[in-house]
């Protein structure tokens, strides 16, 4: 990943979906299919613009469906693609996701997430859909989501996505807040050959030894490309490791359980969290998104004040970062879990923690971000 | 074996267990056959053909064929056909859906797909019914025509597929039915060379649900049915539209010159480079 603030590259002041849409670029995204929604526009409008300059493409589609359609299409025939939308939209991706999850096809979908249900909050904050962006499409599938919480980590966390998407054969939900997806800041542009970027595994074997769902150790078969010589089926209905459809129990079990396996033997490259002052923490707020900056800022008071407190930031929400949240589940006495919804992660926090340290929540679901002085707030209140 | 059905096993995938999920009987074969000698004929490599569906009876067709085939979700096969062509323009896109799949849940990528005239292909096969989930009512099923949701009979009025290709703006549309399978052959052919969102709809029947339903008869009664109610674009032109009702026209509906999606978005690219095009000026 580049490093923002670091002193090469180029200085820009950005906003959080305009940084999205570079880091895209920056990543290899040469395809965009997207339908106006608020607060997402900017990136489809960026990407009109950056993507044709460098021999790509961008299409608006007539809705949501159609462009979660469309960039699979792109992905099989070889073209890093990604879509941007806001809650009404992802609800509307969602079962074409499943067909990305069960085809295995790498793609990026970026929800920039308003408030809900429905039509909901369209220009105000929010974090309802963090359980949506793991069990949205029905089914068991595994899926990896990501949440920047900066302007820079927009850029980043967009590379990491198109990195992970590639490498795992999955696509990658970027889950921002109103709030991360307006707000402007000044970011360093890294080189882009500085930045590493991942390409999927194509296959080198001849075309009759290819076998395009094989079982592989780690889980994820090489990836052939539409007119690359390699004929194959690619299809929604639960295959065999040739492609073709099967109802056969024996081949139905390991290739259902390979799609969660490929995920999770691999947690060590896809979970990424930043702690902050966790060492001797007695308090530990646990956050993403916008609502981790104001705890960044509850926890510097609050150690102003004295208090032992440490924020765990999460960038991967889901796979769970549970041995990560486990542990200071063991270590702190209280964790405390700010969110723009009624508790999303906080279950999950519930769960992992289960009873070795007490959950607080604080949740807002009126349109407004949660302040540092909220979170400072309940620390001190917890705090003996 | 025959030279004709020799060619046909030339594009079969032989790995894939046969038989096939149709019905015996069925018109999805006979298209399948027209298909195979259509592309056979215009000469596309199988490295460059991509077969795309939705679901439904028709959408089993692509995984039989030895091209990049590609099965998708009910009634967005054109917008994963959208991304595959724009992402490569040199495949070769074939999309095939049923009318249920291509008018009812699909009907807004249908038109919308005619409507940026990128470089496909589209052939529906038309049955009047959804035919896997056996034998509802769908948004081609003439009024009055019984169907396992219709029991009472069919209220609403049928789309007609062609019309609404040509209003929508394909620039080649094309009428066959599986008894015309010659005709059929003819059609896919032209709207497979056809720069352009090329349409045919294919009528066929579908026995075992609507014609059972209907007491429509065999497989060969309704294909009966097919050839006595055809009627060709040239004779319907000079007839009254109430004459036409119940009659299926058959041949080319359109075939005009629109630039296409792709050649209009090379002008997108050129500008997007600070290029000054002619037409700009």
């Amino acid at each position: 990943m580049g490093k923002p603030g670091g002193k090469k590259g180029r200085e820009a002041l950005l906003q959080g979906n305009e940084a999205v849409s570079e880091g895209a670029v920056a990543a290899g995204c040469r395809f965009f299919a997207g339908y106006p929604i608020t607060p997402a526009t900017e990136i489809s409008e960026v990407l009109s613009v950056r993507l044709p300059q460098l021999d790509g493409t961008f299409i608006q589609m007539e809705d949501e469906i159609a462009s979660m359609g469309a960039i699979i299409g792109a992905s099989l025939a070889g073209v890093k693609s990604m879509t941007a939308t806001s809650g009404p939209g992802f609800s509307l991706m969602q079962e074409n996701i499943g067909f990305a999850c069960m085809a295995e096809v790498p793609c990026v979908v970026v929800d920039v997430m308003r408030g809900g249900p429905s039509t909901g909050l369209p220009t105000s904050p929010a974090q309802g859909d963090v359980m949506q962006s793991r069990w949205g499409t029905h089914g068991d599938h595994s899926i990896i989501v990501l949440a920047p919480s900066t302007v820079g980590e927009c850029f980043d966390v967009t590379v990491m996505a198109f990195n992970l998407s590639e490498k795992y054969r999955t696509p990658v939900i970027m889950l921002m807040d109103e709030v991360v997806g307006h707000m402007r800041e000044k970011i360093t542009v890294p080189p882009h050959e500085e930045i590493s970027v991942y390409d999927r595994i194509q296959p080198t074997v001849p075309p009759e030894w290819y076998i395009p769902y094989e079982n592989t150790t780690s889980g994820v078969p090489p990836m052939a490309v539409f007119g690359s010589g390699y004929r194959y089926h690619v299809t929604g209905l639960t295959h065999d490791v040739r492609g073709f459809p099967t109802t056969r129990p024996d081949e139905v079990d390991p290739f259902i359980r390979r799609l969660s396996r490929k995920i999770m033997l691999h947690l060590g490259e896809i979970q990424v969290g930043h702690t902050y002052q966790t060492e001797d923490a007695r308090v530990v707020v646990i956050a993403y998104g916008s609502v981790a900056r104001s705890a960044r800022q509850a926890v510097r008071e609050a150690r102003q004040r004295g208090v032992q407190a440490g924020l765990l930031h999460l960038i991967t929400i889901w796979p769970f970062m549970r041995q990560a949240v486990g542990r200071l589940a063991a270590e702190a006495e209280t964790l405390i879990v700010p969110e723009m919804n009624l508790g999303q992660i906080s279950r999950e926090v519930k769960r992992v923690s289960a009873g070795r340290a007490e959950v607080v929540t604080i949740n807002r679901v009126d349109g407004n971000l949660i302040t540092p002085d909220e979170i400072l707030e309940k620390i001190m209140e917890v705090s003996p | 074996m025959k030279p004709s059905t020799r060619l046909i096993h030339k594009y079969l995938r032989h790995d894939k267990k046969f038989p096939h999920v149709w019905c015996p009987g069925c018109g999805i074969g006979i298209l399948l056959g027209c298909l195979i000698r259509a592309i056979d004929k215009v000469g596309y490599q199988k490295d460059n053909v991509v077969l795309i569906s939705g679901i439904g009876c028709s959408s089993r067709l692509p995984v039989y064929v030895d091209f990049n085939t590609l099965h998708t979700t009910h009634g967005r096969a054109l917008t994963f056909a959208t991304g595959v062509k724009l992402a490569n323009l040199g495949l070769k896109v074939i999309v095939v859906m049923g009318d249920g799949d291509a008018m009812a849940i699909g009907g807004n990528h249908f038109i919308h797909a005619a409507r940026r005239n990128i470089d496909l292909t589209a052939i529906i096969i038309n049955n009047a019914v959804y035919g896997m989930t056996g034998g509802q009512t769908s948004p081609t099923t003439p009024y009055g025509m019984k169907t396992t949701t219709a029991m009472y009979k069919n209220i609403e009025h049928a789309f007609p597929i062609a019309e609404m290709a040509v209003t929508a703006g394909a620039v080649f549309v094309g009428r066959g039915t599986v008894y015309h399978a010659r005709l059929l052959d003819q059609l896919i052919e032209k709207a497979l060379v056809k720069e352009g969102f090329g349409v045919v709809e294919v009528v066929s029947h579908c026995h075992t649900q609507y014609g059972k339903l209907n007491r429509l008869g065999s497989a060969v009664d309704m294909m009966r049915l097919q050839k006595e109610d055809a009627i060709s674009v040239e004779k319907a032109r000079d007839m009254e539209p109430t004459a036409l009702e119940g009659k299926i026209v058959i041949g080319v509906l359109v075939d005009r010159t629109v630039p296409i999606y792709q050649e209009e978005y090379e002008k997108v690219r050129a500008r997007s480079k600070g290029q000054v095009l002619a037409e700009d000026l």
